[in-house]
């Protein structure tokens, strides 16, 4: 129907796809290029990276192999053991389980902003931001101290037998659940309270009408409505945690290591690998590019 | 089609809410109150003390620190404001087939949802491809700048497209029946409308990058420590009293920068256009 090459009207002026595509290059050319450059380019030299041979010295030998994967699988020169994937695993629990307890937190937030008038929202909304954007590394130097052995939360766990006399929240993996949750909480509730501003009341309360009990109007009534903003927000907090450093480094103690601390040690530590902190890398790639593709298969455009 | 329930909240429901509120900002009031504490250890309330801001101040790590960060964060954020509203009108104004607006969603969204450490390890591993060329790469200031504005620039394209396609078309097509040139009318028009959101979008690229901790981590070298990286550096040391002061500065700064930002939000239109 409109060839490129037809003469249309943009903003009032007679000209054709062409010209006009031809003058967005221009626009997008810069910003893409920097992108192409120093986005595209590097996640390719990664992708190559991870199969390549870690060289003398941490210096990168560049003959192809598979063997970065096998050793992801835990096969090394001593044989199998399962560390490696036993770490993978770990990691893509606690991410599940954050994930599971930011929604469990974050739509009961969402429903609370949304009950209040509208300039109230917009400020709680802005209250329930404002701390994603401070530092990630005082956050969880805070939690560092509000956990330690002398602070009420570790006496109350005492108290209730939670953990025995001499032990404290921090270090441990109670206080990587409760620093990975406060982080990333704010990403939850967004694209939550997104869904919920724009909830057809409507609907539950046919529910209601058809006599559906509490738990299902709120099952089939508002859960099924909310299922775009719930998956974005699943999106927004699933794979930053799998890829996440700080909280587990400094709120888990030394020998707590995820997928993201295994990649620092590649690159900075002992390790030394780069071709394996790559191989790393794309075990981050893989599950991010699928959660996109999952969340677009939802019907999901924006996240907010 | 009522638009919310007035009912209020289940009782849990508003518990678990304020448990959500309490995990946000007990962390941040307790460093405010470290901050003061006169107590080095700060497991009791020793009395109130400014010693450890001024001890800050005549800190000469902090001070270099407290440069670098400046510099990286307003240069980066001018570099990404600029990119990424050229981007974002690119973006916008042009009648793209269907595969190319995929595919400019899709570069503009993946930054901003993939874990910061992969764009960290892919461009340290870049960097060091490229340093065998030329000696620029070496870890450093540069580095670091260029770091920053690629995370950056997806989130000022975010916030001006949003504002693009909230103020539509039609006005533009107004400013030409009444005889303006295109660049007249965007010139005019739609730039002095978009300036909200791109002061919008270069503050919070300024926050992002005042906050950066991971990737900086990875691109920084030996002279270009900015602050995150130092309070993580003097966390591994040792704690002192001096980090709760910094630390509560930083989050002061980020809080007067975002008010801003909401400001700047809320003011739809500059007032000149609102009393016509």
């Amino acid at each position: 129907m409109a060839n490129s090459n037809t003469t249309e009207v943009f903003e009032g002026k007679l000209t054709t796809r062409s010209r006009m595509r031809k003058f967005g290059l221009l626009l997008t050319g810069p910003g893409m290029l920097w992108l192409l450059v120093f986005l595209l380019l590097p996640t390719i030299f990664l992708l190559v990276m991870a199969f390549a041979q870690r060289g003398s010295y941490g210096t990168i030998d560049w003959t192809f192999s598979l063997d970065n994967v096998k050793k992801l699988l835990g096969y090394s020169s001593f044989g199998w053991s399962a560390d490696n994937l036993l770490i993978i695993w770990r990691s893509f629990k606690i991410a599940v389980i954050t994930t599971i307890l930011c929604l469990v937190v974050g739509i009961p937030m969402a429903f609370w902003i949304g009950s209040h008038g509208k300039s109230m929202r917009t400020l709680l909304l802005a209250l329930v931001m404002v701390p994603s954007c401070t530092n990630l590394v005082i956050r969880t130097y805070a939690w560092m101290i509000l956990l330690g052995s002398q602070m009420p939360p570790t006496w109350i766990a005492r108290f209730l037998g939670i953990i025995g006399e001499n032990e404290a929240l921090y270090p441990g993996t109670f206080a990587v659940y409760i620093g990975m949750v406060s982080c990333m909480l704010p990403f939850a509730v967004l694209p939550l309270y997104t869904s919920v501003e724009r909830l057809d009341w409507g609907i539950v309360e046919a529910a209601k009408d058809l006599y559906a009990k509490p738990v299902r109007v709120f099952y089939h009534g508002i859960l099924s409505q909310m299922m775009p903003g719930i998956v974005a927000s699943v999106v927004l907090t699933l794979v930053p945690t799998l890829g996440m450093y700080v909280v587990s480094d400094l709120l888990g103690g030394a020998k707590y290591i995820l997928i993201g601390n295994m990649i620092q040690q590649q690159f900075f530590g002992t390790a030394l690998d780069w071709p394996f902190g790559a191989m790393l890398g794309i075990v981050l790639i893989i599950s991010s590019v699928l959660s996109l593709v999952a969340f677009q298969k939802v019907g999901g455009k924006n996240f907010v | 089609m009522s638009r919310y329930s007035n009912r209020p909240l289940p009782l849990f429901s508003r518990i678990l809410a304020y448990a959500g509120i309490l995990l946000l900002y007990v962390p941040l009031i307790l460093v405010l109150i470290q901050s003061f504490n006169a107590n080095k250890h700060g497991q009791t309330w020793g009395g109130f003390t400014f010693d450890w801001y001024t001890k800050l101040f005549d800190n000469v790590l902090v001070q270099t620190a407290t440069v670098n960060t400046v510099i990286l964060a307003v240069v980066s954020t001018i570099i990404s404001t600029v990119l990424g509203t050229i981007l974002a009108i690119g973006i916008h104004r042009t009648p793209w087939g269907k595969k190319m607006q995929n595919f400019f969603d899709m570069s503009i969204n993946i930054p901003v949802v993939t874990p910061d450490i992969l764009m960290a390890i892919a461009l340290v591993s870049v960097f060091a491809l490229f340093r065998s060329f030329t000696s620029i790469f070496d870890p450093g200031m540069l580095t670091l700048i260029i770091a920053h504005v690629t995370f950056e620039i997806s989130f000022v394209v975010l916030v001006v497209q949003s504002r693009l396609v909230s103020i539509g078309s039609e006005q533009i097509e107004a400013a030409r029946d009444l005889y303006a040139t295109t660049a007249g009318a965007w010139f005019r028009v739609i730039i002095p409308q978009l300036s909200t959101a791109i002061i919008a979008g270069a503050l919070l690229a300024f926050t992002l990058s005042l906050d950066d901790f991971i990737i900086s981590f990875f691109v920084s070298g030996p002279k270009s420590t900015t602050l995150p990286l130092y309070i993580y550096g003097s966390l591994k040391r040792g704690i002192s009293p001096q980090i709760h002061a910094l630390s509560t500065l930083i989050f002061s700064i980020t809080l007067f920068v975002m008010l801003l930002v909401a400001m700047k939000n809320k003011i739809k239109a500059p007032k000149a256009l609102q009393k016509k």
